[in-house]
């Protein structure tokens, strides 16, 4: 698992998040593979354990990866359990930002969504060129 | 393992030091908990490197009180000072010898010295044992203070501005040190440094000193998930931006404007929304940006990133 940490604001557990979700959307984390163990990543990326903790703590809670007891962090089966319409509020925030800086730059709604669209098929691609191997 | 009172390692408390008539520290407050990774943050002159050296008891306390281990590092240094490891910017060595003379001659201070890890950090950084340490370059001069500080496995470890001038090769042997005293033993660090993106890795509790004084101690999530820069949109014109609860400041005109917040920023978006008033964009900030914004200037220097 490949993971990179910038200093650019966002605190890292939150970077470990999105880039585990970013993993498993694309594909290059598949259900039952296993995350490596919180000291591992910790010396890896060199950050705080704790800051590994929690981020694993929140994808468990989230529903991305479940633990199993003296085993290990593997990501999930049954993907998320949340409701979908918790799971779209969850996304209205993030949308709210994405079409607030687009809007402001001046970039008609029509342009953003091909580039929601373009980015979706880029993940596509990666995920099977990764199935192609 | 015996912590001082209350599980903390170190309590300071209303400590002030001047030198020359200039006030070092005031009255300031201080307390690591057991286990925890502590960033000390100012700028130059902010007074983290007195506050260090009180802890080591190579300064004693002029007003207050310093308790390591819940003993006065003054009275009590010994018994202090076996429990914890130093590496300063200065790396001050009795450079004369030779890597292994040292660590014979430190290993000698302490019953827990570790022969067999001192040795495999010895290879890890490729050091040559025979060579004397004033002919090492500085970087091979802070690798060896390295393993003088932490191959005792002490119980606190204290590193002023270990990284200070040093390439990002090495920085990462002391953040990976630093990392490691955590995972093993759930040791406790107190660590100063400049380069913010490193304390922002490493450190889970950060402290911000400037003039002497304790700006404020918070845990890392929180400071980071706290403060929150907004570009918003009023639904009319002002001279200056309503005082709102959590508004650090503001900077902008008319109706647009950039405020910086720092307390929960999903109580604020709703104020924002009773308001009216309309969000465009939201930047986290970096550690970096929160220091300038309560201090009022950078924390300076060499901030090259990995």
């Amino acid at each position: 698992m490949k993971l990179r940490i910038t200093p650019d604001g966002l605190p890292i557990y939150q970077q470990i998040i999105n880039q585990v979700k970013y993993l498993a959307a694309s594909g290059r984390l598949v259900p039952g593979d296993e995350l490596p163990a919180i000291r591992v990543l910790a010396e890896q990326l060199l950050v705080n354990p704790n800051t590994v903790a929690k981020a694993y703590r929140e994808l468990e809670a989230q529903g991305v990866v479940e633990s199993r007891h003296g085993s290990g962090t593997y990501l999930s089966r049954e993907g998320s359990p949340l409701k979908k319409k918790e799971l779209l509020k969850a996304l209205q925030e993030r949308t709210d930002t994405l079409l607030a800086e687009g809007l402001q730059m001046g970039i008609e709604l029509e342009e953003i969504l091909e580039l929601v669209r373009q980015r979706y098929e880029n993940m596509q691609i990666s995920h099977n060129k990764k199935g192609d191997k | 393992m015996c912590a001082g009172t209350n599980g903390n390692i170190v309590e300071v408390k209303g400590l002030s030091r001047e030198f020359d008539e200039k006030k070092a520290l005031k009255e300031v407050d201080f307390i690591l908990p057991q286990g925890v990774v502590m960033g000390l943050v100012g700028e130059n002159g902010a007074g983290k490197t007195t506050l260090i050296k009180h802890l080591l008891g190579l300064l004693r306390a002029q007003s207050g009180s310093v308790r390591v281990f819940g003993q006065d590092p003054v009275k009590d240094p010994v018994s202090v000072l076996s429990r914890i490891g130093y590496l300063s910017e200065d790396r001050e060595m009795l450079d004369w010898m030779t890597l292994d003379e040292l660590m014979a001659f430190t290993a000698a201070f302490y019953p827990d010295w570790d022969w067999k890890y001192a040795d495999h950090l010895v290879d890890t950084f490729r050091l040559d044992r025979k060579n004397r340490i004033c002919n090492n370059s500085r970087g091979q001069r802070a690798q060896a203070g390295l393993i003088l500080a932490v191959a005792h496995h002490p119980d606190l470890l204290l590193l002023d501005e270990p990284s200070s001038g040093l390439d990002p090769i090495v920085r990462r042997d002391i953040l990976s040190e630093i990392i490691h005293a955590v995972t093993d033993a759930g040791k406790t660090v107190l660590f100063s440094s400049h380069l913010l993106d490193e304390v922002e890795r490493v450190a889970d509790t950060v402290t911000l000193i400037s003039g002497g004084k304790m700006i404020l101690t918070s845990p890392m999530d929180d400071l980071l998930n706290n403060y929150r820069e907004f570009q918003v949109k009023l639904p009319q014109t002002v001279s200056s931006f309503p005082s709102l609860p959590g508004l650090l400041r503001a900077e902008g005109k008319d109706n647009e404007w950039t405020v910086l917040v720092d307390s929960n920023p999903d109580v604020f978006k709703n104020l924002l929304q009773t308001k009216n008033i309309q969000m465009l964009s939201e930047r986290h900030l970096s550690l970096n940006d929160i220091f300038i914004a309560k201090v009022g200037r950078p924390v300076q220097n060499d901030n090259e990133e990995f």
